[in-house]
C-alpha cells in the first residue's frame, strides 16, 4: 500500500515535469541548442507564480505569467547567442546565473510558501488528479505536435537540422532560434510553476540540475519508446519524464540516500547515451562476422573462388 | 536581370593572410541567360556566388537585381529571388524531415511563414506531380525522411526545391561534383531540363569543361579573382575543349594546369 502511494506520487510529479522535458526536447533535440537557461527559468516560473498567488492573483493567471517570464528569459538567451554571437552553452550559463539573482529579487527571499493558498490543483476534486492532469498534459503535447507541423514549426525544425538550407529559403534563423528557445523556457517555467503549486512552495534552488533531469527524461523516453516521427518523439518525452520519476522513487524506496539522487541522474544520462552505441557496435560486429563467414564459404580451401 | 559592378573582395585585409578573392569583377546577365563558370581552384568562383547570394558582402562595388542595388540585403532576404544548389548533397535539404516537409519549406520561398498547417492534401498532390519530373521514383516516397536518400537522390530533390517556385536567379556551385559519373549525368540533364522549363537565369560553376560547353548559352572563365574570358552565345555553339585551352594559353601565356579540371 505504501509502495503504491509512493508510485502514485511519482507519477503525479512526473506529469508536472513533462512540460519541462518537452521544453528541453525543443532546445536540445529540435534546435540542437544545449540550453542551460533551464536551471534558472524553472525557478523563475515557480517564483513568479508563487509570488502572484500570494498577492491574490488567480492561479491560472499566475501560472501563465510563469510561462511568459520563462519565455522572456529564453528570448534573452536567444538574443545573446544570435545577436551577441556568444556560444550557445555560454549564453545559457550566463543567463542561468543572472536568473539566480533575478529569482531572488522576484521572491524577495529564498523561499515562498504557498500553504493555505488556492492553486491550480485546488480546482481538481479529490482523487481526480490522475484523471484530469494527464488529459491536460496530453493536450499540451498535441498542441506542440500541431505547432511543429505548421509552416513556422517546419522552419524551426529545419533550423536545428540545417541552418544553411533554411536560410537559403528565406528564413531568418536568428528569429527561429530565439522563438524556439523562448518557447522551450516558457514550458520549463510553466512546469516550475506547477511543481511549486503542487509541493506548496517555491524555492530558490528548486531548478538546480533541472537540465540534466530534462535530458534524462528525453533520453530515457527516446530509448524506450522510439522517436521516428515528431508525434512519437514528444510521446516518448512525455512518458520518459514519468518513467524518470518512477526510477527515482524506486531508488528512494531501496533506501538510497536522497543526496545521491543527482549522481544517479547523471549516471542514468551517461548510461542512456552510451548503451545504444555499444548495442549498435555489437550488432555491427555480429553482422560483419556473418558476412565474413558468407564470403569465406564462397572460397574453397585452396583460396579459389568456387563461383568463378 | 543580374548586374555585378566593380565587385572586389579582399579577405583578411592588411594581414599575412590577405587574399584578393575578387578583383573589380563586372558581369551582366540578361533574363534567361544560362552562364557556365569555369576556372582553377581558388579563382574566386564560390566567392562570386556567395557575394551574389548575400552570404558575403562585397568590400567594394555592388550587386543589382532588376536594377536595384541589393548590397544591404541579407541572404535570407535575397532568397526571394535567388535559389542555390550546393556541392555537398547534404547542404540543400533537412535530413530529419520528410521529402514532403522539405518541399513544403521550399514552396514558401519569398512568402511569409505562418501558423498554417505546413502540409495538406492539395500540397502533397502538387509535390507528387513535381517529383515526377525527376523521374527517379521519389514521388512514391513523400513521407520518407530525406536522410534516407542517396546523395544523387538528395541532389535531385535539392535541385527541384531550388527551382520549382521559379526564382529569378539560380546559382549552382559544382552541384554535380560530389556524385559518381552516372548520377552526375542525371543531375546535369535534370538541370538542363528544369532551367529550360522554368526559364531561369542561371549561373553554374563546374570543373567539368565538357559540361561547361554542353550546358548553357554563355561561358565565362575566371582566374585569380578576375573574369578572363567571356564567350557570348554567338560563339558558344561549336566550342570545343581544345578551343578553350587555346584561348586560355593565349590570354595567360601559360598552359592551363589544374588537376581538378576535367578535360573529357
Ligand atoms: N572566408 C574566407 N576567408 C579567407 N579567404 C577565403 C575565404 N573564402 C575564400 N577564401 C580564399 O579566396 C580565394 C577564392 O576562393 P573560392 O572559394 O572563391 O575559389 P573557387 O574558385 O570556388 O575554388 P574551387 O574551385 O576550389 O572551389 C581562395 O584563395 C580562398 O582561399
Ligand atoms: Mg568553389
Amino acid at each position: 500500500m505504501y509502495l503504491l502511494k509512493a508510485l502514485e506520487g511519482s507519477i503525479e510529479l512526473g506529469l508536472l515535469y513533462v512540460l519541462m522535458a518537452l521544453g528541453v526536447y525543443i532546445s536540445f533535440r529540435i534546435l540542437d541548442f544545449p540550453d542551460l537557461t533551464v536551471d534558472g527559468s524553472f525557478t523563475t516560473g515557480a517564483a513568479v507564480s508563487a509570488v502572484m498567488i500570494t498577492y491574490g492573483y488567480a492561479p491560472f493567471i499566475a501560472t501563465f505569467s510563469g510561462f511568459l517570464a520563462g519565455a522572456a528569459a529564453g528570448t534573452i538567451t536567444g538574443l545573446l547567442h544570435t545577436k551577441g554571437k556568444i556560444n550557445n552553452l555560454l549564453s545559457g550559463i550566463v543567463m542561468m546565473i543572472a536568473l539566480y539573482s533575478i529569482n531572488l529579487r522576484i521572491m524577495g527571499k529564498p523561499n515562498t510558501p504557498l500553504f493555505g493558498e488556492s492553486t491550480v490543483f485546488s480546482a481538481i476534486p479529490d482523487g481526480y488528479f490522475l484523471f484530469i492532469v494527464p488529459i491536460v498534459i496530453v493536450i499540451f503535447k498535441l498542441i506542440l505536435d500541431a505547432f511543429l507541423h505548421t509552416d513556422i514549426g517546419f522552419a524551426l525544425r529545419a533550423t536545428g537540422d540545417n541552418q544553411r538550407m533554411i536560410r537559403s529559403f528565406g528564413v531568418n534563423t536568428d528569429s527561429t532560434i530565439i522563438l524556439g528557445i523562448a518557447l522551450s523556457n516558457g514550458l520549463v517555467a510553466m512546469s516550475g510553476a506547477l511543481v511549486a503549486q503542487y509541493q506548496g512552495f517555491a524555492d530558490i534552488s528548486m531548478g538546480v540540475g533541472m537540465i540534466v533531469i530534462g535530458l534524462a527524461s528525453v533520453i530515457i523516453g527516446e530509448a524506450i519508446f522510439g522517436h521516428k516521427t515528431v508525434f512519437r518523439a514528444t510521446l516518448a518525452v512525455l512518458l520518459g519524464a514519468i518513467v524518470y520519476r518512477m526510477v527515482i522513487a524506486s531508488a528512494l524506496q531501496l533506501n538510497m540516500n536522497a543526496e545521491d539522487l543527482k549522481l544517479i541522474t547523471a549516471l542514468i544520462v551517461v548510461a542512456a547515451l552510451i548503451l545504444p552505441k555499444i548495442q549498435k557496435s555489437i550488432g555491427q560486429k555480429r553482422k560483419m562476422l556473418e558476412r565474413i563467414k558468407e564470403v569465406n564459404s564462397t572460397v574453397d580451401s585452396k583460396g579459389r573462388d568456387i563461383n568463378a | 536581370m543580374l548586374e555585378i559592378n566593380h565587385v572586389t573582395k579582399l579577405f583578411n585585409a592588411n594581414t599575412v593572410d590577405e587574399k584578393l578573392a575578387l578583383s573589380n569583377v563586372n558581369l551582366n546577365l540578361a533574363p534567361s541567360d544560362f552562364v557556365t563558370v569555369i576556372g582553377s581552384n581558388g579563382a574566386g568562383k564560390s566567392t562570386l556566388m556567395n557575394i551574389i547570394s548575400g552570404v558575403l558582402k562585397p568590400d567594394d562595388g555592388n550587386v543589382k537585381i532588376d536594377g536595384v542595388v541589393v548590397n544591404k540585403l541579407h541572404e535570407h532576404q535575397r532568397s526571394k529571388w535567388i535559389a542555390r544548389v550546393f556541392q555537398d548533397p547534404m547542404a540543400g535539404t533537412s535530413p530529419n524531415m520528410t521529402i514532403a516537409e522539405n518541399l513544403s519549406i521550399a514552396y514558401l520561398r519569398g512568402h511569409k511563414r505562418t501558423l498554417k498547417r505546413g502540409l495538406n492534401k492539395e500540397k502533397k498532390l502538387y509535390f507528387k506531380e513535381q517529383l515526377e519530373r525527376l523521374g527517379i521514383g521519389l514521388e512514391n516516397r513523400l513521407n520518407a525522411n530525406v536522410g534516407l536518400l542517396s546523395g544523387g537522390e538528395r541532389q535531385a530533390l535539392s535541385l527541384l526545391m531550388a527551382t520549382f517556385t521559379k526564382p529569378k536567379i539560380l546559382l549552382l556551385d559544382e552541384h554535380t561534383a560530389a556524385l559518381d559519373p552516372s548520377r552526375a549525368e542525371l543531375i546535369s540533364n535534370l538541370t538542363e531540363k528544369v532551367v529550360k522549363e522554368f526559364n531561369l537565369t542561371t549561373l553554374m560553376v563546374t570543373h567539368n569543361m565538357a559540361q561547361a560547353i554542353q550546358l548553357g548559352n554563355r561561358l565565362i572563365m575566371m582566374d585569380k579573382g578576375q573574369i578572363i574570358m567571356d564567350i557570348p552565345p554567338s560563339k558558344k555553339k561549336g566550342l570545343t575543349v581544345e578551343d578553350l585551352l587555346h584561348e586560355f594559353a593565349a590570354i595567360k601565356g601559360e598552359e592551363l594546369n589544374d588537376d581538378r579540371v576535367v578535360l573529357g
